[in-house]
């Protein structure tokens, strides 16, 4: 059992993961029509990148990865904030949070 | 000396002052002070008449110097080449200016006559809506023709003599509201097109044959090698010769002068008489050394204004607005200048141009007087009786015609006299142009004291007029001008003639005797009395006799009348064809058909290709988002296709390597 966990995570897991992870932030993109639930999978996508990063920089001992997690978490964060905002705004305007029916950017 | 006297000589102040004149009264003008634009206006012209008598001086100071020392004059005494302008290939044109005794003498005129003209303007003008518009304008003329005269080479004389053009479009169409004024500017200015077609090509053909511009280098070329005669020189000389045309109204360009008429009568005075139309003339003395070696075009130059000048003074026999008639005259007078270019007595023509210059702005200016006394009136049949009413004008102008008719010892006499003497010593061909002129200078003197007689003599004619005698400031350059009318021809031919000998060369062989000259001058005289004589019978003794003349010969008159219908024949030869084939061809097929079809034909497959794809704009969020992730997808797709390929191909392409 000891060996079991004394193991190492092999990267392909790793990668696995953070595939997995992006893929179900896209597709929660694609098909929900909650602009909030939207708004999460775009922050599961990024964190799928995150996990990839870290990944290799684990992998390749380079610390660049690292920073780069750091500076998508920060991007995030605003992100959050900003869209958060807006949605709050779009929800005040049009008393409704269904993407489909959001779309005055149409001629 | 040319590299002494360059340093102090400041040739380029005589055309900058008259442009910082039009820069100030053209940009502040309307905003100033009546007051400081009369001062910018008359400061600009006397500044640079100072300059160009300073500049005379200076350098006849040194050349009495050069001669004493060495016995040589340079010619040109100083050619300054300040900016070097255009450097391509093989041709280098500078913008330079040359001073020498042609030069000299028409900046003299330009500079002088021009000044006098700008007093009497501010006479003429004040009371004219647009006062610092008008001197603005004339200040302009006077920098672009400075410019044409102090050109050093081909090119910087275009480029004057496209300002000066522009000038006389500007104050031709003076009174733009007017349609007839803004129709004669266009006239002008297009009719001036066709002569500079003229120009061009012969400066194109210069720089093909020759490789430069420069007038004084294009005559050492020629003076190089005697077998320059004929062939391509004849070419240039003829389109130098058409240039010369339009810009100084010969046939068959001169339509555009009469009805420059339409400007104010001192710009009639200045560029339609004096100054402007005459630079023709100056170009055809200029580039003397072409026409020199071709006799074919000096005949054709002697021959063109022969004919305008005959037939121009009978047009002015039957015309009765009295700008018309000198107009009609200066176009005869232009003619004399060109025989006698064309006879090769250059000096001959510019003396001529000189005394021209006086006597026609003055009788100009004076008819400018006569208007403005008689409120705006330019029918001779109306006038009459004016000398008591204005006595100055009468006087003056008598000066003039007397002048113009070539009665000794005004100026007129002594150079029509000159250019006639030449014309007649050249042979049979010769004796022809020189009866000719003798007919014209008869016409001449005819018309010019009908005019004098219809106006001045007799009983006024017009109904309720109260003419008025002009400002001092319009009376003090026509007395000016009227006393060089008289005295400006004792020069006499001969000192100008050896004056000018540096720059236009010799007066040509003079095979005549003094004996001979002084028939000839006899002649002329003679039939100028006969002109006067039967202008006293026509319209003074008899004054039933023209309107029974008429009568006699309808048709005759009624060519005169319709100034041989030139213009209605250009009209229907030329300007109709033309304007049916812009509007039929050019406007509906070129235009409409192909030009705004092809661009209908672009923004429908725009508008087409918008309306499609316009549908992907939906704005629907998740219709972008599967669109992005589809495109990701195809990239990715696309990269593994890819890579896959390389993976297959690539042992090939190693074997294939190897295999070499």
């Amino acid at each position: 059992m000891s060996s079991f966990f004394a193991q190492e995570v092999p990267l392909t897991w790793y990668l696995l993961l953070s595939a997995a992870l992006f893929s179900l932030g896209v597709i929660g993109f694609l098909i929900k029509r909650n602009l909030i639930t939207v708004f999460m999978s775009i922050e599961l996508m990024l964190n799928g990148v995150n996990l990839s990063f870290v990944t290799f920089a684990q992998q390749w001992h380079a610390v660049k990865g690292q920073i780069f997690v750091f500076f998508v978490m920060m991007v995030a964060a605003a992100e959050a904030a900003v869209g958060l905002a807006i949605i709050i705004a779009v929800f005040r305007a049009r008393a409704t949070l269904a993407v489909d029916r959001i779309d005055l950017m149409k001629l | 000396m040319n590299q002494f006297m360059n340093g102090y000589l400041h040739l380029w102040l005589i055309p900058l002052l008259p442009f910082a004149g039009f820069l100030l009264n053209g940009i502040l003008g309307r905003g100033l002070p009546k007051w400081m634009v009369t001062t910018v206006a008359l400061l600009a012209p006397l500044g640079a008449f100072l300059a160009v008598l300073n500049v005379g001086f200076l350098v006849y100071i040194h050349v009495n110097q050069g001669f004493w020392n060495h016995g040589v004059i340079d010619v040109p005494w100083v050619e300054t080449c300040p900016l070097p302008w255009i450097n391509i290939a093989a041709l280098h044109v500078d913008f330079s200016f040359v001073l020498d005794q042609l030069s000299l003498v028409m900046l003299l005129i330009v500079t002088g006559v021009g000044f006098l003209i700008h007093v009497y303007s501010v006479g003429y003008m004040s009371d004219e809506e647009g006062y610092a518009r008008y001197f603005s304008y004339l200040n302009l003329f006077l920098f672009f023709m400075t410019v044409l005269v102090l050109a050093g080479n081909a090119l910087v004389m275009f480029v004057g003599w496209e300002g000066v053009g522009l000038a006389s479009y500007l104050l031709i169409g003076f009174y733009f509201q007017k349609k007839s004024a803004a129709d004669a500017g266009k006239k002008a200015f297009i009719v001036n097109r066709i002569g500079d077609v003229g120009f061009l090509i012969a400066m194109f053909l210069l720089v093909a044959n020759f490789g430069t511009l420069t007038f004084t280098e294009v005559a050492a070329k020629l003076g190089m090698d005697p077998g320059w005669n004929g062939g391509v020189v004849t070419v240039i000389a003829l389109c130098l010769m058409l240039g010369a045309a339009g810009k100084s109204a010969q046939l068959p360009l001169y339509i555009w002068l009469p009805d420059a008429m339409e400007g104010p009568t001192p710009v009639s005075a200045l560029i339609h008489a004096a100054t402007m139309v005459t630079a023709g003339v100056y170009m055809v003395a200029r580039t003397h050394v072409l026409f020199d070696h071709s006799p074919f075009a000096l005949g054709v130059v002697a021959i063109v204004g022969a004919a305008t000048a005959i037939f121009a003074a009978t047009i002015a026999l039957a015309q009765n607005d009295i700008k018309r008639v000198l107009a009609y005259s200066t176009i005869s007078q232009l003619g004399y200048m060109f025989l006698g270019c064309g006879v090769a007595a250059y000096s001959a023509a510019i003396f001529h141009l000189m005394t021209h210059a006086f006597f026609k702005a003055l009788l100009f200016l004076a008819a400018g007087a006569v208007i403005h006394g008689l409120g705006g009136e330019q029918d001779l049949r109306k006038m009459g009786g004016l000398w008591k009413k204005l006595p100055v004008t009468f006087w003056t102008m008598t000066a003039a015609v007397f002048a113009i008719a070539g009665f000794w010892p005004f100026a007129g006499f002594f150079s029509k006299d000159a250019i006639l003497y030449a014309a007649f010593l050249q042979g049979p061909n010769g004796r022809v142009l020189w009866f000719v002129g003798v007919v014209t200078a008869l016409l001449t003197s005819f018309y010019m004291f009908r005019l004098w007689y219809l106006a001045f003599m007799g009983k006024p004619r017009g109904e309720d007029v109260h003419p008025h005698e002009s400002p001092v400031s319009m009376l003090g350059p026509m007395v000016i001008l009227a006393l060089l009318s008289i005295g400006g021809g004792w020069i006499g031919i001969e000192r100008f003639g050896s004056f000018l000998a540096p720059s236009v060369g010799a007066r040509g062989a003079e095979t005549g005797s003094a004996h001979l000259e002084l028939i000839l001058s006899g002649v002329a005289v003679g039939v100028a009395l006969m002109g006067w004589l039967l202008a006293h019978l026509f319209y003074r003794e008899k004054s039933a006799l023209p309107a029974r003349l008429a009568d006699a010969l309808p048709g005759g008159y009624k060519l005169l009348a319709g100034k041989y219908f030139v213009d209605e024949f250009y009209g229907a030869v030329i300007v109709k064809p033309l304007l049916g084939f812009s509007k039929v061809f050019l406007e509906w097929v070129v235009d409409v058909g192909i030009l705004g079809g092809l661009a209908w034909l672009l923004g429908g497959i725009a508008m087409l290709a918008g309306a499609i794809l316009q549908r992907w704009q939906s704005g629907n969020l998740r219709s972008y988002a599967a669109w992005l992730a589809a495109g990701a997808a195809a990239v990715l797709l696309f990269l593994l296709v890819q890579w896959q390929v390389v993976q297959a191909f690539m042992p090939i392409f190693h074997q294939g390597m190897a295999g070499n």
